[in-house]
């Protein structure tokens, strides 16, 4: 065991135990029973109920699972649930207003026909939302010319949003349509724009 | 996965002193590396020690002509960071070519230097591999080898380096600093991969129990006019079959003053070409003498297998357009 130390700030001794957390998911503050080894993928899906994130690789490689934690795009399937429980988790689930008007990303997906069986879709939504706003604020990709200065969404086009949202697999290759909706939503919503 | 304890602890001594007495816990920082080998059941650590709350590692600093990234900060932000950016566009490129933004977001720099590698057999343990099960035997070597290395290999293992970053790192002469039972220390970057020779799972210099605290570069020159290149099967989210960290000083008549290279993808770790500064010194990116010369010594060695030869003139290609794309980024800045 473990001896009790001040400056540790949390432990599970027994990799048998379950431990309740409190995971702050859309806003709402929720009880949730996990063990150490319980990803952040499973503890939404299996104990909170919130089956719009989705699991597709479960290793990272696909992007399905997608969530935002503090704002940042992280993958669910390869975080703690245990490591997760100081962050504010926002989920496909958390995106739409109380009164069920869609996000402008969700409906742009849904007039653009930007799926096809959908399973991919979550993840693909989160990850465009947190595309715009790291475009907002000035973060580079690998399609950024390194002398060029990212000033905002108006700087997505086609190159910019294929490589921002090259984490995000479609085996239904839906990319055309999602390139498309996501495109819509950076140039109706840019700020700079009258 | 297989059930691990789980402990945070707040300070830097404290996950040190975590670590000595538990031999066998694994540090955990982004976890995108380590919880996916634990998924496959590659490495199944009894205990994991939560290093994210320890404060004050994941600073980015620019003084003094030299870049300091505290090891938790994330490629995310090192490679959005104004002074990596404007002072070392090749690190800023080597992290933004690598891996996705979700995963760039959530990997640390430190981890990074601790990528494993992709090869198939050590991912899948229903395989022989030495750097899994040491002892076991290899399966790449007479088996499916395309990606793999073909330089600084051994006889147990061709296993390649997958990473970007720690390329551009050790091109640009980085440090490493680690902190553990014996007290800190700086290793240079490129002594801090091991090649494999008969112990292929040791696979740095880090020692039990060690951590990564920081990494350093020098920022001058050479940094300012630094380029990551990779080649690979897809344009992203890909991982290198070559890549090139280059950098290069250009006198204002185009000769080449100082030059640094460093190759990735193909070798079982970082694979600095210390050749570069003198072969290109005096000479321009065009010179063909002088790049064949640096072509030729990049690739001694190689020893490619069934699958990867084409690994040696794609690497041979790349050098030459990466200072290629150098000296025009040299001459745009000029005019």
């Amino acid at each position: 065991m473990v001896a009790p130390r001040p400056d540790t700030a949390f432990a599970v001794h027994d990799p048998l135990a379950a431990v309740t957390l409190r995971l702050t998911v859309n806003g709402a503050v929720t009880e949730v029973s996990v063990e150490p080894w319980t990803t952040l993928l499973d503890a939404l899906r299996e104990r909170i109920g919130l089956t719009g994130t989705k699991k597709g690789c479960d290793h990272g490689a696909c992007g399905a699972c997608t969530v935002l934690i503090d704002g940042r795009r992280v993958l669910s399937c390869l975080t703690l649930a245990l490591s997760a429980r100081d962050g504010a988790i926002t989920t496909i689930e958390g995106l739409a207003a109380p009164d069920g008007t869609l996000h402008p990303m969700q409906r742009a997906f849904a007039e653009h026909d930007a799926l096809q069986c959908g399973y991919c879709t979550p993840g693909q939504i989160m990850s465009a939302v947190a595309v715009l706003a790291e475009a907002d604020a000035g973060r580079p990709s690998a399609a950024t010319d390194p002398a060029h200065r990212v000033t905002g969404r108006a700087d997505l086009d086609e190159r910019e949003i294929r490589e921002r949202m090259s984490g995000n697999l479609c085996r239904c290759a839906a990319y055309q349509n999602i390139v498309a909706a996501v495109r819509e939503v950076a140039e109706a919503t840019d700020p700079s724009r009258p | 996965m297989q059930p691990f304890s789980y402990v945070e602890p707040r300070s830097r001594a404290e996950a040190l002193r975590l670590a000595q007495a538990y031999p066998e816990a694994r540090f955990l920082a982004g976890g995108t590396t380590l919880v996916d080998l634990m998924k496959s059941g590659v490495v199944h650590p009894p205990m994991l020690i939560d290093v994210n709350r320890i404060g004050g590692l994941d600073e980015i600093e620019a003084a003094e002509g030299s870049l300091r990234l505290g090891a938790l900060a994330r490629m995310s932000d090192a490679a959005s960071h104004e002074a990596v950016r404007t002072q070392a566009p090749g690190l800023s490129e080597s992290l933004l070519f690598a891996a996705s933004g979700q995963l760039r977001n959530m990997a640390s720099l430190g981890g990074n230097l601790l990528q494993r590698t992709r090869c198939l057999y050590f991912r899948d343990r229903h395989f022989p591999c030495n750097k899994r099960a040491p002892g076991s035997g290899c399966g790449a070597i007479d088996g499916e080898n395309r990606a793999l290395a073909v330089l600084g290999t051994s006889a147990a293992c061709i296993a390649n380096y997958p990473g970007d970053f720690a390329i551009m790192l050790v091109a640009l002469d980085g440090t490493v600093y680690l902190d553990g039972p014996a007290g800190e220390r700086a290793v240079p970057a490129a002594t801090f991969h091991r090649l494999p020779a008969d112990t292929p799972h040791i696979e740095t210099v880090l020692a039990p129990g060690e951590m990564i605290t920081a990494i350093s570069l020098p920022l001058g020159a050479l940094s300012r006019q630094s380029r990551y290149l990779k080649v690979r099967d897809r344009s992203s989210y890909e991982y290198a079959s070559v890549s090139v960290a280059a950098a290069a000083d250009f006198a204002p008549d185009g000769t080449i003053r100082d030059a640094r290279l460093a190759l990735g993808g193909l070798a079982a770790k970082p694979w600095p070409v210390t050749e570069a500064a003198l072969l290109l010194a005096g000479r321009r990116p065009d010179d063909p003498v002088a790049m064949g010369r640096l072509m030729d010594a990049a690739v001694d060695g190689a020893r490619p297998r069934s699958g990867n030869a084409y690994k040696v003139p794609q690497a041979r290609s790349a050098i030459r357009r990466a200072f290629a794309t150098l000296a025009r980024r040299s001459a745009r800045s000029v005019a």
